[in-house]
C-alpha cells in the first residue's frame, strides 16, 4: 500500500516533467502567427490612413521575438498561455486587414491598431493623468466602503440588537443604485471628490455588508461551543472563529463589492469630479473623438481587469485552507 | 496534581422540540470524586453527549444542582475541557493551529508551544502539524481534536467517544496513552463510549445510562487492577451485566 501511494505522489511530478519536456508548441505557434502580423502590417500598403504603421509591425514583430525567445525557458503557467497568444495575433491579424489593409470597418467609428497606438501616445499624458484619478477614487472608494461593509456585517452579524437596528436601514439605503443619490450627495459634499468617494464607497459597502453578515450569522454553533470550552473569550469568538469562519462569504460579498464599485465609479467621473477614464470616455465621445475613446476603454479594461484579478488572488491564499476551492 | 470534583443531583434537561419538551436526561445523580475516571455507557440517544455538555457548561441544566470542586459551575472554563464526538475541527488552522487555540485564547502560546509539540507527538501527529484538517482521515482529525483538549492540562476532561472513529490497533494504543496520561496528570475524567471492553479497561466505575430520558440504570466499580484484561472473568461477568443493562444480551 505504501508503494502504490508513493506511486500516486510520483504520478503528478512525472506528468509534469513529460509537459517540460515537450516543446511548447502552442506558443511557438503563436510566435508564427504573431510574424505574419508584423509582416503584414509592415509590407501590405494602407487603404485606411493610419500613421505609426512600421511603429504597430515593430510591436507585433517585439512579441512574436519574444514569445520564441522565452518559450523554452516557460514556467508551466506561461506555457498554458500558448493558445492564447496565438488566438490574440489571429485576432490583431483580423483587426488589422479588416481597418488599415482593406478599409472593410471605417473610421470615424472604427480604428486601426495603429490608430489606438496613435490615440494612446498621442494623448498620453492625459489619459495617465486620467488613469491615475480612477485608480486613486477606485482605491479610496474600495477600501473605504469595503471596511465599514465588513465591520458593519460582523456587527450585524454578531449582535442581533445592532441587526435589529442597522438591518431596516440597510434593507432601504442599500439597494438604491448609489448612483441614485447623486444630487443629494453633491449638494451635502463640501467637495464633488469626497462625493464621489462617498458614492462609491456606498456602493461597496451593501454588498459587502449583508454577505459578510449572512455569513457571520452562518457560523456553526459547534466552533463557538470548542473554542469557549478551550477558553476562548468574546474578542476571540468574534475576530478567531466567526470572521475566519465566515471569510468564504465576505469574499463573495467584496467580489460583488468591487463590480459595483466599477459601475459608480463611471458614473461618479461623469457627473461628478470631471476627470478621470469615465469621464474621459464621454468627453471624447461627445466630439467624436473615437480612436481616444477606445484608448480609455482599454485602459479601463486594464483597470477592472486587474483590480479583479489581484482581489481573486488575494481569496484563493488567503482561502487556501478551503477543501476544493474554487479558483476564481 | 491538578484535579477536580465533580457533583451532579438530581440532573434533568429537556430540549423544546417543535411545540413539545423532549425530556432527555431525568433526574441523573452523579459524583466523580477528584482523580477518578468514570466511564458513561447508554443507547443512542440516551443524552450522553447533553451530560457532557452540561458538565462543561455549554447548556445549563433545566433542573438540578451542578458544582465543581464544591462551587456551582457558572459557564465553560479552559480547566474542563471537552473532546467532542465530531472532531469540528477548525477547517481554516492547520493541525498545530487547532492546538494552539486553547494556549492563544487564554494568552499563554508563548510559554505553552512545547506543550503544542508534546500533544502532537502524543497523538501521533507531529508529521502532520502543518497539515489542513480536510487533509486528514478521520481518526486523526479525532486524535487531534484530543491534542488540542488536553494541551489546556485540564483538571476534568470530558471524552465523548473520542476513539470511536480510530481503528482496532489504534484505538487499543490510545487507551493506552490516555492511561499513562491520566495516571501521570492526574486529572479527572469522564469518557462517554458505545464500546464497553473499554468502558471496562479504562475506568474505575461505570455508569449505566436508560434509553431516553436518560437515567442511571446502574453505578458499577471494576475493582481491577491496572491494565486489565478484559477476559478475566471478574471483568467478564461485569460486561455481561452490562450489556444485559443495555438489553443487548438477555
Ligand atoms: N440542541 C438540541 N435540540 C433538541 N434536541 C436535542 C439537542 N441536542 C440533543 N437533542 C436530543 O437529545 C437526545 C439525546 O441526545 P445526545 O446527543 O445527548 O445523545 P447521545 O446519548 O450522545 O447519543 P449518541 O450515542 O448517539 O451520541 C436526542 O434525542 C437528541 O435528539
Ligand atoms: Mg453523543
Amino acid at each position: 500500500m505504501a508503494v502504490t501511494q508513493r506511486e500516486r505522489a510520483a504520478a503528478p511530478a512525472r506528468a509534469a516533467a513529460r509537459r517540460r519536456a515537450r516543446p511548447p508548441v502552442a506558443a511557438l505557434f503563436g510566435a508564427l502567427v504573431w510574424t505574419a502580423g508584423a509582416a503584414l502590417t509592415a509590407l501590405v500598403p494602407n487603404r485606411q490612413e493610419a500613421e505609426h504603421t512600421a511603429v504597430t509591425a515593430g510591436l507585433a514583430g517585439a512579441v512574436a521575438v519574444l514569445t520564441a525567445a522565452l518559450a523554452p525557458a516557460l514556467t508551466e503557467r506561461v506555457r498554458r498561455a500558448g493558445p492564447w497568444i496565438a488566438a490574440t495575433g489571429y485576432w490583431f491579424v483580423f483587426w488589422e486587414l479588416a481597418t488599415a489593409k482593406l478599409d472593410l470597418l471605417e473610421p470615424p467609428y472604427f480604428t486601426s491598431p495603429q490608430g489606438l497606438l496613435a490615440a494612446l501616445w498621442d494623448d498620453r499624458a492625459l489619459l495617465l493623468d486620467s488613469f491615475g484619478n480612477s485608480l486613486k477614487l477606485l482605491v479610496i472608494g474600495y477600501s473605504l466602503g469595503a471596511a465599514t461593509g465588513v465591520l458593519t456585517g460582523i456587527a450585524m452579524g454578531w449582535s442581533p440588537r445592532v441587526h435589529y437596528w442597522a438591518h431596516p436601514v440597510l434593507m432601504s439605503i442599500g439597494p438604491v443604485p448609489a448612483a441614485a443619490w447623486l444630487p443629494l450627495i453633491l449638494l451635502v459634499f463640501p467637495t464633488s471628490y469626497s462625493g464621489a468617494v462617498f458614492m462609491v464607497a456606498l456602493a461597496v459597502w451593501f454588498p459587502t455588508t449583508v454577505l459578510t453578515r449572512a455569513g457571520v450569522a452562518a457560523v456553526s454553533r459547534r466552533y463557538y461551543d470548542v473554542a469557549q470550552t478551550l477558553g476562548a473569550g468574546s474578542g476571540y469568538l468574534v475576530w478567531r472563529v466567526a470572521v475566519p469562519a465566515a471569510l468564504p462569504q465576505i469574499f463573495v460579498g467584496l467580489f460583488m463589492g468591487l463590480g459595483a464599485a466599477f459601475l459608480t465609479l463611471v458614473v461618479a467621473e461623469l457627473l461628478g469630479v470631471k476627470n478621470g477614464l469615465g469621464w474621459y470616455i464621454q468627453w471624447t465621445k461627445g466630439w467624436a473623438a473615437y480612436p481616444r475613446m477606445y484608448a480609455a476603454i482599454t485602459l479601463m479594461i486594464v483597470l477592472c481587469g486587474g483590480a479583479m484579478a489581484l482581489l481573486f488572488r488575494v481569496r484563493n491564499r488567503v482561502l487556501r485552507w478551503q477543501k476544493d476551492l474554487v479558483r476564481w | 496534581m491538578v484535579t477536580a470534583a465533580v457533583e451532579a443531583t438530581a440532573l434533568t434537561h429537556r430540549f423544546a422540540l417543535g411545540r413539545d419538551r423532549l425530556t432527555v436526561l431525568d433526574g441523573v445523580d452523579l459524583a466523580v470524586a477528584p482523580g477518578e475516571f468514570v466511564a458513561v455507557v447508554g443507547p443512542s440517544g440516551s443524552g450522553k453527549s447533553t451530560l457532557l455538555r452540561l458538565l462543561a457548561g455549554l447548556d445549563r441544566p433545566t433542573r438540578g444542582r451542578l458544582t465543581v470542586d464544591g462551587a456551582p459551575l457558572a459557564g465553560p472554563d479552559p480547566s474542563r475541557a471537552l473532546v467532542f464526538q465530531d472532531p469540528t475541527l477548525f477547517p481554516w488552522r492547520t493541525v498545530r493551529g487547532n492546538v494552539e487555540i486553547g494556549p492563544r485564547a487564554t494568552g499563554r502560546l508563548r510559554e505553552r508551544r512545547d506543550d503544542v509539540a508534546a500533544a502532537l507527538e502524543l497523538v501521533g501527529l507531529t508529521d502532520f502539524a502543518d497539515a489542513y484538517p480536510s487533509q486528514l482521515s478521520g481518526g486523526m482529525a479525532q486524535r487531534a481534536a484530543l491534542a488540542r483538549a488536553l494541551v489546556n492540562r485540564p483538571e476534568l476532561l470530558l471524552l465523548d467517544e473520542p476513539l470511536g472513529a480510530l481503528d482496532a490497533l489504534t484505538r487499543l494504543a490510545m487507551q493506552k496513552e490516555l492511561l499513562n496520561l491520566w495516571e501521570a496528570r492526574g486529572f479527572t475524567a469522564v469518557l462517554v463510549t458505545h464500546d464497553v471492553d473499554e468502558a471496562l479497561r479504562l475506568a474505575d466505575r461505570v455508569l449505566v445510562l436508560s434509553a431516553r430520558p436518560g437515567r442511571v440504570l446502574a453505578d458499577l466499580p471494576v475493582d481491577a487492577a491496572r491494565p486489565r484484561d478484559t477476559g478475566a472473568p471478574a471483568l467478564r461477568d461485569l460486561r455481561h451485566r452490562i450489556l444485559r443493562l443495555l438489553g443487548v444480551e438477555s
